[in-house]
């Protein structure tokens, strides 16, 4: 294993047994995560996206969940074997996790301060003093203000923005070197929003702490993210540094979610250009590429093989068929404006 | 653009060019529909049918309704007919069921009974889901001042045991089939209200509701034509759960001395008898126990089953 | 909270006199009247005219017999000639409270576990075991199963005596019928309860958080399950006290349930007033103390919400 990534992921696959059938929520998953590095998941809701997040920290329910075949190594450690006794040691200390809806995410009949403090239990080397001091010092980093008086308080007496700053220090209170953002500004207004990915991203910075950070918004990719995967139907679509995916776009996907967000620098007369159709059924995925039926450039090869991979440079990948010789050029890239897509 | 660099390798041999023409969007494929649409009822009639135990259930209850009604009817004893000669009488040819301590016929005073004990059930049950929720759609349409007083009368009336003012009236009232279901229902049409009015809270902020006020539709017939329906399944799932209360109250109420008066026959009443005469012939408690306890069941289980079908969360699965 | 306290027990005063007028109204309303019956002997004729002020206006009557409530003064049974209904009240009481006590931590104890377990193992044995249970547990009233239970128990097989209350022996069976349908209600209501809060993300949290599964069900779940029980406690209590009425009738048990069944039977009609008010109040009582437990078991109506950005 790499000694800079502090995550490999390789050909992950997940699925869930149901009612109806086996779903295979996450196919074929690959990349990377560097120490310090912040690494962006976008994708439309059932893409694979949380599943994915959640598999690294064996948080999905297992049954119905399983692991069908792959490989997880954190810090070399293979995760997919270890033991349950052996994965508490690594969740909420070794890797945190931020949960998409601060609402529902704390335990509304137990004190903040409890829940805060909840993940030193066991560990005899924090007393009871150095935890609530850790606490403290983490609130102040985070701008949580009147700590003293939050630990004493409950869930339902905060606002959301203040209650994902909880979130956060929960995630981060271990000094862990990894932390998974699940959709963390999501439910939040767009000025706390603003402020929680400022803290996310100093707080990235200052610990050297490498953060994945899940989404289905391009501008808080575009703010946050040194590189970006772009999930669709399951697997990785495109994969890059954040400007190959906004200004080298090479997947008609990407392209398609570049071109359907409303921009600051539109003509008040351009019309908004969705994706048209919705995502693939997972329970019997398509055989080809998952994206075939909406994309616009499909040919018949996409429609019966699954495309392999290319590397355009060191660091950016696409699964696109328009990459073989015998394909049309296109040139897949946002046209219009000169304007970042900025939040 | 630069020259894309092939790392896999190829998968059997060379593709032909052909397979690279542009085909573009499938617009059958976009919208990934697998199964057909219904309709909600459609939707929970065949999730009522497919779970077998609620289904069981349905046909098990018809069959006792037609029990009840036709087993009076033909067969040779009346209920009240005493026979000194069978006095406590095991099972027989002569006597399905055996016979009580005053010689009448067990079989067809347990189909009597089911007959007064599935009617006051029915019929309760029946009453006060349909006054409670009339006047529970009313007050939390309204609202106002109305729906305020008359939550606190529901509070209050809430806190008073009903079984107890239900014997009450009762004494007041005297016995037999018709005081029986008034005093049920002067109690019981509280909690349906209570139901109705919080479910039409939850109904009359929606859009749906907007507009059709936007509409000019007029709020009677938004009441009863909009929203009603929209709680119609959970309506009936508990009027459904609410029958085999009823059952075990006219039962309680018999069994106390309250609730039918002999000769008539109830499964209350031959509750009471079976239990006195346990020493002596106690299948004349397992015979009503059977037929009540299995009545209940039914409906409790149907009642599960429905509330399942029309659950809307559980739907197409 | 104080302001939920303070409201609550307002609205049990309330019922409590409501409570009171109804039945006071009732009573005149009973057929033939205690009161004009021409059977009555000269003493107790004496006695109602004293207790009841009976030739004065019926509203003067009825706030006689408030007065006469405030000071703990129940009347005189007709019946029992010479005992007056606290007399009787106070000798039966406590037998009744022995088996709804007993009923109710067979039904409480034996519920929680059942369902607790139910839920944490989900589509395995005792799942079906629970559900099983509370399906026909709830099916089955508590007097056919009290008889069910005495012949078995008591006739057929000998274990166990089927009248009268006289050692712990005699306890087993009528606290059993007493509890069982509750127990089934609780334990389906745990269960389901569990269930949901099983599938919060709250729960996903303290997963994410490294925390055992011990101490996620101990100190998570049931923490949180547990507060809708305590709202069906108060029909819970309801169930068992009607509930006493027809075991003690069935097992001989000579409690308040007892006394009752037969004073409504002999129309002892003082006797039906003043044990339906003392019933009454218990009643209201067990709501309220029920209510507060509510608010101080959920944090939500503990502390209010005081919203800080």
């Amino acid at each position: 294993m790499d000694n800079d990534n502090i995550l490999e992921v390789k050909d992950l696959s997940y699925s869930f047994h149901t009612y109806g059938g086996v779903v295979q929520a996450v196919r074929d998953v690959s990349f990377n995560v560097r120490r310090g590095e912040i690494l962006g998941i976008v994708g439309e809701s059932g893409c694979g996206k949380s599943v994915t997040a959640q598999s690294i920290l064996k948080l999905n329910p297992e049954p119905p969940g399983f692991f069908q075949h792959g490989s997880i190594l954190y810090n070399g450690q293979e995760i997919i074997r270890k033991t349950e006794h052996e994965m508490r040691q690594i969740r909420g200390k070794q890797i945190g996790f931020i949960f998409q809806d601060p609402m529902t995410s704390l335990n509304p009949t137990m004190r903040i301060g409890k829940q805060v403090e909840e993940i030193f239990v066991g560990d005899r080397s924090m007393t009871s003093a150095k935890v609530k001091a850790r606490a403290l010092e983490v609130f102040q980093q985070l701008g949580i203000t009147d700590p003293e008086r939050r630990l004493h308080q409950y869930p339902h007496e905060l606002s959301g923005g203040m209650k994902q700053r909880v979130m956060i220090a929960i995630a981060i209170i271990a000094k862990p070197d990894l932390v998974i953002a699940d959709e963390p500004t999501t439910s939040l207004d767009v000025t706390i929003e603003a402020q929680i990915l400022r803290l996310l991203k100093d707080m990235s910075r200052a610990t050297n702490t490498s953060i994945i950070l899940i989404t289905h918004d391009l501008g808080v990719i575009a703010k946050l993210c040194d590189r970006v995967l772009v999930m669709y139907g399951g697997k990785i679509m495109e994969c890059g540094t954040a400007e190959d995916i906004f200004y080298r776009t090479r997947h008609p996907y990407t392209s398609g979610l570049m071109h359907s967000i409303a921009r600051l620098d539109m003509e008040k007369s351009e019309k908004l250009t969705p994706i048209e159709g919705s995502p693939p059924d997972l329970f019997s995925p398509p055989k080809g590429c998952p994206f075939a039926a909406r994309c616009e450039y499909a040919m018949e090869i996409c429609n019966e093989q699954e495309p392999e991979k290319t590397d355009i440079s060191e660091q950016h990948n696409t699964r696109c068929w328009l990459e073989h010789p015998f394909a049309p050029r296109v040139d897949l890239r946002y046209k219009g404006g000169g304007v970042h897509a900025a939040v | 653009m630069a020259e894309a660099v092939q790392t896999a390798k190829r998968r059997d041999g060379e593709i032909p060019k052909e397979k690279f023409r542009v085909v573009g969007k499938n617009i059958h494929k976009m919208d990934a529909l697998s199964r057909p649409s219904l309709s909600y009822w459609q939707d929970a009639w065949r999730r009522v049918k497919e779970n077998k135990v609620a289904s069981t259930c349905l046909i098990v209850i018809a069959v006792y309704i037609l029990l009840a009604i036709f087993v009076p009817v033909f067969s040779p004893y009346d209920m009240a007919q005493q026979d000194v000669s069978a006095m406590n009488q095991s099972p027989s040819a002569a006597h399905w069921f055996g016979a009580d301590a005053l010689g009448r016929d067990m079989f067809v005073r347990v189909w009597e009974g089911a007959r007064v004990s599935l009617t006051i059930g029915f019929v309760a049950a029946l009453i006060n889901a349909f006054v409670g929720t009339v006047i529970g759609c009313i007050i939390g349409y309204y609202g106002g001042a109305m729906d305020t007083l008359m939550m606190r009368v529901v509070d209050v009336l809430y806190g008073i045991p009903s079984l107890i003012v239900t014997m009450l009236i009762m004494i007041v009232l005297g016995r037999g089939v018709q005081c029986l279901i008034i005093a049920m229902v002067i109690v019981g049409w509280i909690g349906a209200c209570r139901f109705a009015r919080g479910q039409m809270l939850q109904l009359k902020n929606q859009d749906f509701v907007a507009a059709a006020k936007v509409l000019g539709v007029p709020n009677k017939t938004i009441i009863f034509r909009h929203i009603l329906p929209n709680m119609l399944g959970l309506l009936i799932t508990n009027l459904t759960l609410a029958i085999p209360g009823a059952i075990f109250s006219e039962a309680f109420l018999s069994f106390i001395g309250l609730g039918i008066a002999p000769p008539a026959s109830s499964w209350g009443i031959l509750a009471k008898d079976g239990i006195a005469a346990l020493r002596v012939a106690p299948e004349q408690l397992f015979f009503p126990a059977f037929f009540v306890c299995t009545t209940m069941l039914a409906m409790n289980l149907l009642g599960d089953g429905l509330r399942d079908a029309f659950d809307p969360r559980l739907r197409g699965i | 909270m104080k302001k939920f306290i303070l409201k609550r027990i307002l609205i049990s005063i309330i019922t409590l006199f409501v409570l009171i007028t109804v039945v006071f109204f009732l009573v005149r309303l009973m057929p033939g009247g205690p009161f004009m019956d021409p059977k009555m002997t000269p003493t107790i004729k004496a006695r109602m005219e004293a207790y009841y002020g009976l030739d004065k206006p019926v509203i003067q009557q009825y706030f006689i017999y408030l007065g006469n409530l405030l000071k703990g003064n129940y009347g005189y049974s007709m019946r029992y000639t010479n005992r007056s209904v606290n007399d009787i009240l106070a000798a039966s009481f406590p037998f009744s409270a022995d088996v709804g006590i007993r009923a109710l931590v067979i039904a409480l104890f034996f519920g929680l576990t059942l369902g607790i377990t139910a839920a944490l193992h989900r589509g395995k044995t005792p799942d079906f075991v629970c559900i099983f249970i509370a399906i026909v547990g709830t099916s089955i009233p508590d007097f056919i199963l009290g008889g069910l239970l005495q012949y078995f128990f008591g006739i057929k097989w000998r274990l166990l005596p089927v009248a009268q209350y006289l050692s712990f022996q005699y306890t087993i069976l009528p606290s059993v019928a007493l509890g069982l349908g509750l127990m089934a209600s609780i334990s389906r209501v745990m269960r389901s309860s569990m269930l949901e809060v099983v599938g919060q993300d709250y729960i996903k949290t303290a997963k994410a958080k490294g925390v055992s599964q011990f101490r996620i069900t101990a100190k998570h779940e049931i923490r949180n399950a547990i507060i809708p029980i305590i709202t069906i406690m108060g029909p819970s209590v309801a169930a068992i006290l009607t509930g006493t009425f027809v075991i003690e009738s069935i097992f001989a048990i000579p409690g308040m349930g007892k006394y009752y069944v037969e004073s409504i039977n002999a129309n002892d009609y003082t006797m039906i007033l003043g044990m339906t008010v003392f019933y009454g109040a218990f009643l209201i009582l067990a709501n309220l103390i029920v209510d507060i437990l509510y608010g101080v078991a959920d944090p939500r109506i503990r502390v209010g919400k005081k919203e800080a950005a």
